[in-house]
């Protein structure tokens, strides 16, 4: 037998890759690393304080409260968003002109920028002159984005729902597209009703794109910044002041930026779990009871 | 059980339309018998899969009636009709175990448990798959999974008919001949009527007690495999049905001679004149035809090429630039490439306008 060759040349080849991802991600997070890691009284002057940025910050009920302010909303989100966005995928039509129509109305949405977004429904809430807050207190309802909380919440969940169903809407008419006639056709055979369709054969072959539709609304929605800090800035009061908002507060308002660094760690790690549960739960769907009547 | 009826069936899939070119399924007139066996043979896209579809309700025809035991049933939707279908690629239901797929047809028409877990189990037996009723449907193979498909077609046994749409084509050779076998034996001891379309020959000569042969959207012939192998009524049967198929070869017709090419050869039946316009075919199996050494009685052909097959050669001869396939036991006899094309006159048979035409036997 000849003895393979080793050739280390191939090393070379990745370099550029390996560089681009060093100076993009690696060293960047290893600075937010260093920094949550000191204490800096400025002039340029760090020294060490280990851990305590960590613990100080997940005891501190300004975390607790902007952690599950996030998670709620993301959770919201979802709720909303995924059903409503199978439903209106199960309602567009499948041939015809119809399909251009609702495919393009579907995907405006998503070409406006966030702070665009922003922008419009903040002037569309403003009770003096927004369609909808006019249009509101000319009904006599009580709304007022930014007085109360509730109004508030309301405004950016709907807003988001109006931006991003869109999203969920297009991978799920994806994923029914994909379905072989036959399917159906052995349906109508077997006498299956419209609900077991949609549960043993539309689901089914959805999943995966629903897996990806849930994990992109979470992480964006997880992370959102832009809308409710054009629409609300935050509030009123603390209402609407997700953890991105807490975040760029701190770091860039307070200028605290060993705190700000731990926080952010501890952002992205919560979002690498919650990504990562997600996606086993998702994709082991279906298999966990594989062998669960035998 | 029923019979079933098509009557003046016709579709097309650009709607009505006053352009025959348009029609998928050209007008057909054809009667399903109560527990038949009926093979629907032809090449793809000759209309087997319309016509399969208009008698399950998946498809509505452009024109026409559709009678179950002389009920018009045309208006009525699949589910209503009572009738089972396998299609050609496996439809399982994914989340679903073997014994849940299997059960679903019975469920949905809302039959008690009792009734459903010892037929489930008697055709899990017959399939094969009484060891992996447990597991789901989407971790088994593609034959296991058509196994699948088959077996939701089967389950019910008060279903008017069984359609199949080229069922085994993704099944393994060595498994294909088994599961025909079992759709036979299955089809004896419950009685169900089955239409199994099929582009496979053999699959269909040897399911069916009745082929049904289409052709551009009609149906060209109908009948036992025997008359399909021997009286072709039409070129294209010939041509379609056996390896190699029927040699048909232009030639001139006067009353009870043929002349190929400038050769005349006596047939043992007389014909009716046809008119000089018409194309006039002589229509003869490999089978049917013999080889015998040069300058005896027969045609003067060379020899082109011989195909071992094993159990016998099939001999590609010329007589100008007419060809015809030889199935010849041996060619020990033979030296160099001339010889005698002999016929076999009471299997030659004479088309017009690629339609058999019967002669009166002399």
């Amino acid at each position: 037998m000849i003895a393979k060759q080793v050739n280390q040349k191939a090393w070379f080849m990745v370099l550029p890759v390996f560089l681009v991802v060093a100076f993009s991600a690696i060293i960047p997070l290893m600075t937010v690393v260093n920094y949550s890691v000191q204490d800096t009284f400025g002039n340029n002057q760090f020294f060490w304080v280990g851990m305590d940025w960590f613990r100080d910050l997940i005891h501190s009920d300004r975390f607790h409260d902007a952690f599950l302010r996030q998670i709620s909303f993301s959770a919201i989100i979802l709720a909303i968003e995924i059903p409503l966005g199978i439903m209106i995928a199960l309602a567009m039509p499948k041939k015809g002109w119809g399909v251009p129509v609702c495919l393009i109305s579907m995907a405006l949405p998503l070409l406006i920028p966030w702070n665009v977004v922003g922008t419009i429904w903040q002037i569309f809430g403003r009770v003096d002159i927004g369609l909808l807050g006019h249009t509101l207190a000319a009904m006599g309802i009580d709304y007022n984005y930014t007085q109360d909380p509730i109004a508030a919440w309301i405004t950016i969940i709907v807003m988001d729902i109006w931006h991003w169903t869109s999203l969920v809407v297009l991978l799920c008419y994806a994923g029914l597209c994909s379905i072989p006639d036959a399917y159906y056709q052995a349906a109508k055979i077997d006498g299956a009703s419209r609900f077991s369709v949609f549960r043993y054969i539309q689901l089914p072959k959805m999943q995966r794109v629903l897996l990806i539709a849930v994990l992109l609304r979470f992480m964006d929605s997880f992370m959102i910044y832009t809308e409710p800090f054009v629409i609300t800035g935050g509030g009123p009061g603390n209402s609407t002041t997700f953890m991105s908002i807490d975040l760029v507060k701190m770091a860039i308002g307070q200028f605290d930026l060993g705190p700000a660094a731990a926080m952010s760690l501890i952002y992205f790690l919560v979002i690498l779990l919650l990504s990562w549960v997600f996606f086993t739960v998702m994709s082991n769907i279906g298999e966990e009871s594989s062998n669960g009547g035998a | 059980m029923a019979h079933i009826t098509l009557k003046e069936i016709a579709h097309s899939y650009a709607g009505e339309s006053e352009n025959p070119e348009d029609f998928a399924l050209k007008k057909l007139n054809l009667t399903w018998r109560d527990g038949g066996a009926y093979a629907l043979l032809g090449p793809s896209g000759c209309g087997k899969t319309t016509l399969l579809n208009i008698i399950s309700g998946l498809l509505h025809p452009t024109r026409g009636q559709v009678l179950f035991d002389d009920e018009d049933i045309t208006g009525l939707p699949t589910e209503q009709r009572n009738i089972a279908q396998i299609f050609q690629f496996p439809v399982i239901y994914d989340t679903m175990t073997v014994f849940q797929n299997l059960a679903f047809p019975l469920k949905n028409r809302g039959r008690n448990k009792k009734e459903i877990e010892p037929r489930v189990i008697e055709l899990a037996k017959i399939l094969g798959l009484e060891k992996d009723l447990h597991t789901k449907a989407q971790h088994l193979t593609a034959d296991s999974k058509q196994k699948i498909s088959l077996g939701r077609g089967l389950i019910r046994k008060s279903v008017n008919a069984i359609l199949f749409d080229e069922p085994l084509t993704v099944i393994d050779p060595q498994l294909k001949w088994e599961l025909r076998s079992q759709l036979k034996f299955l089809h004896k001891k419950f009685g169900f009527t089955m239409i199994y379309v099929t582009h496979d020959q053999t699959e269909a000569l040897t399911f069916a007690d009745e082929v049904i042969v289409m052709y551009e959207g009609k149906i060209v012939q109908a009948g036992t495999p025997e008359a399909l192998f021997e009286k072709p009524e039409h070129t294209f049967v010939g041509y379609f049905i056996g390896s190699p198929g029927m040699n048909v070869c232009a030639c001139e017709l006067q009353e009870n001679r043929i002349v190929i090419e400038g050769h005349e050869l006596l047939l043992n039946r007389t014909y009716t004149a046809v008119k000089a316009t018409e194309k006039v075919e002589v229509g003869i199996r490999p089978e049917h035809l013999s080889l015998a050494p040069p300058d005896t009685n027969g045609l003067p052909v060379k020899i082109i090429r011989v195909d071992d097959i094993g159990r016998h050669k099939i001999v590609r001869v010329a007589l100008n630039d007419k060809e015809f396939n030889v199935v010849a036991p041996e060619l020990s006899d033979m030296t160099g490439d001339r010889c005698s094309l002999q016929f076999d006159t009471g299997h030659t048979n004479i088309y017009v306008n690629d339609h058999l035409i019967s002669g009166e036997r002399m």
